[in-house]
């Protein structure tokens, strides 16, 4: 399947874009549309959504005429999910843990994100990084967070 | 002269102990996270925005100005000491400048870029006193018709002049003005795509979705291979250019600015257009265009002081019309409505103050530059030497403390992780993400424009057309799709494009 193998990138971006416009068409539809002079909070993502399908559509058509076929590459899969987990636990549990703990645990994961890095290493990272970003944000500019969180019994 | 009691307070207002102070510091922070590297002014400036939400409006638009300028200042240092541009302006500079560097001439290069700069950015606030009051006072007649064909030809213009496949950026706009539709609706109070989640109804934080899209997809994209860096650090020791040198970058300073002055009105990459362009002028006037990408100090001299001008003068559409011209100018949109005040031609008339001292407090922020980057180079390179590993899981935490400092709010911190992996991907399918943040900035304006001008015209949508601005408004937007997809035009823009990417 070489055409496929060349339009690979074009038709990978044409889906996503053809998913997002989908999925907000049809969420827009639950919203009332209303008409040109009176539009409903639905109006707007609608148009939208049918245009993005139909660019994420022109984008697959010309994958298949002018596809470039340059590799994807390979997706450093650790990175993506330490990173992303990092910053998900972050927002889960800064309010019940406090800065102190969750930003300790969360920049610990990113930085087990770079697979060189070892678990000493990133232990120092974290623990610095935490002293670097409470001294900043909360000593310096007096950000109203919770330094530790209702979850630490003291 | 009203332009001088204009000035006249513009100066009394940057010049208050306070706005010094925050724009010195501004461009200090800048410049300190600009020189780092894998870190570029957009994402720069998305991190440290939340510092500034507690000042005053006018104190907190100088200090994020300050940052803007010292961050892209810091991005050409790095471009000559390691050949890792932040960002592409900054690539044109990387080429000779760090052969400049590797030639034991580091310290010329950079006090080239530091002078070639600064008088860039002197000039090019001049052009800004002059042009924006009256284009402001054109935008004032503007009616909702107007400002929506407007945004759509800013939009669009951005998309071609941009680098990459035309439909793919068209796409990202929409996906953007897709995403700005979250939250609650404007007209009729219902919340729109928020899942019941609370939290969503005043929309996605645009901090999130900057620091996402430039922070963390360019993370995730460093991982995938770290680059061995080569510092040049050892030669900085003769800084200053000798006679010989000044002889030689007088022209191409003086080429770069007016370059740099009109591309950086443009909307869209104008400041890349602008370092890009200037190199290939000076290269063909060149009596040695061989001499070109082995360390020429004219190749370090007109493309730094057209990126620094168009810099300046893309605070134009902004200022004037409440466009932004490229991402870093939408955060600052964002910075100027999350302070209460609507950019756009009535800011003049309205905050006289806030427009004359952000204007005057520029030129003293590029002072502040020249004083400060050439003592403190050392300090800069310091900076240089900060390895990767600790670099980015850094990026990570302050980008994590500062959007949750916007009001305790962890969906704010979700959507960094949400848009982190949405760039990444798309950004590897070949989609720039630039669009996408300006589309997302621009959406909530260009609906509500939108609804308004179809309330005026009676649900009449020939008024868009009928309406003689908007409709050469929008005569222009439909020409720039058809200049970028005009084969002939399109490898030409890949050609000057393509001229840096050679080493």
């Amino acid at each position: 399947m070489p055409a496929v193998r060349r339009a690979l990138k074009d038709i990978l971006a044409g889906a996503i874009f053809i998913a997002f416009g989908l999925a907000f068409a049809i969420g827009a539809l639950g919203y009332e549309v209303g008409s040109p002079l009176n539009m409903g909070p639905g109006y707007v993502p609608l148009a939208l959504g049918i245009v993005l399908m139909g660019l994420g559509g022109l984008i697959i058509v010309k994958g298949f005429i002018a596809g470039e076929g340059e590799p994807i590459g390979d997706v450093d899969w650790r990175a993506v999910v330490l990173i992303t987990a990092s910053l998900l636990f972050f927002g889960i549990t800064v309010r019940g843990l406090g800065v102190v703990v969750s930003l300790f645990i969360a920049t610990l994961m990113a930085a087990m994100a770079r697979s060189a890095t070892s678990i000493r290493e990133a232990l120092l990272i974290a623990a610095g990084l935490t002293v670097l970003s409470i001294l900043i944000f909360i000593v310096a500019l007096q950000l109203r967070l919770p330094v530790i969180g209702p979850w630490i019994p003291v | 002269m009203e332009l001088f009691e204009n000035l006249a307070l513009g100066l009394q207002t940057a010049l208050s102990p306070e706005n010094l102070l925050y724009c010195f510091i501004g461009v200090v922070l800048g410049t300190a996270v600009g020189v780092l590297p894998g870190i570029g002014p957009t994402a720069t400036i998305a991190l440290l925005l939340p510092i500034t939400f507690t000042l005053e409006p006018v104190t907190a638009l100088i200090m994020l100005a300050g940052i803007y300028y010292g961050a892209q200042y810091g991005g050409s240092t790095t471009a000559i000491l390691i050949n890792l541009p932040g960002e592409t302006s900054a690539a044109v500079t990387a080429i000779d400048g760090h052969e400049m560097a590797k030639k034991g001439r580091a310290g010329p290069a950079l006090a080239t870029a530091a002078i070639g700069s600064f008088i860039a950015g002197t000039v090019a606030t001049l052009v800004l006193v002059l042009f924006a009051p009256p284009l402001a006072g054109v935008a004032l007649t503007f009616g909702s018709a107007e400002f929506f064909s407007l945004v759509v030809l800013g939009l669009i213009a951005s998309v071609t002049l941009a680098r990459g496949s035309t439909v793919k950026a068209l796409a990202m706009i929409v996906l953007g003005l897709l995403f700005g539709t979250i939250g609650q609706d404007l007209y009729s109070g219902t919340p729109r795509f928020t899942f019941g989640v609370r939290e969503l109804f005043e929309g996605i934080n645009f901090v999130s979705v900057a620091v996402g899209l430039f922070g963390v997809a360019e993370i995730l994209r460093n991982l995938e291979d770290e680059k061995t860096r080569h510092v040049v650090t050892k030669a900085i020791t003769n800084l200053w250019p000798t006679r010989e040198d000044f002889r030689r970058i007088a022209a191409p300073i003086a080429r770069g600015t007016v370059l740099g002055s009109a591309l950086g009105i443009l909307p869209g990459a104008g400041h890349v257009l602008a370092s890009f362009g200037a190199y290939s002028i000076e290269k063909r006037l060149s009596k040695h265009p061989e001499e070109f990408g082995h360390g020429t100090i004219e190749a370090v001299a007109s493309p730094e002081s057209a990126n620094n001008a168009a810099a300046q003068t893309s605070f134009i559409p902004l200022l004037t019309l409440g466009l932004p011209a490229h991402p870093v100018m939408a955060l600052m949109l964002g910075a100027f409505v999350i302070h209460g005040i609507a950019p756009g031609p009535q800011v003049i008339e309205q905050e006289p103050e806030l427009f004359w001292g952000l204007i005057v407090s520029m030129w003293i922020g590029n002072l502040f530059l020249v004083m400060l980057n050439l003592p403190l180079i050392g300090i800069w390179v310091r900076l240089l030497t900060i390895p990767y590993k600790i670099l980015f899981p850094a990026i990570i935490a302050f980008a994590s403390i500062g959007t949750i400092s916007l009001g305790l709010n962890p969906w704010h911190v979700f959507a960094i992780a949400f848009f982190g992996l949405l760039g990444y991907f798309l950004i590897k399918l070949g989609c720039e993400p630039a669009p996408l943040l300006l589309g997302f900035v621009l959406g909530p304006l260009l609906e509500d424009h939108l609804r308004r001008a179809l309330i005026i015209s009676r649900g009449d949508l020939s008024t868009f057309v009928n309406r003689p601005i908007s409709a050469v408004l929008l005569a222009m937007a439909v020409a720039a799709i058809f200049i970028a997809v005009l084969p002939k035009i399109r490898r030409q823009r890949e050609v000057v494009f393509a001229d840096a990417d050679e080493p």
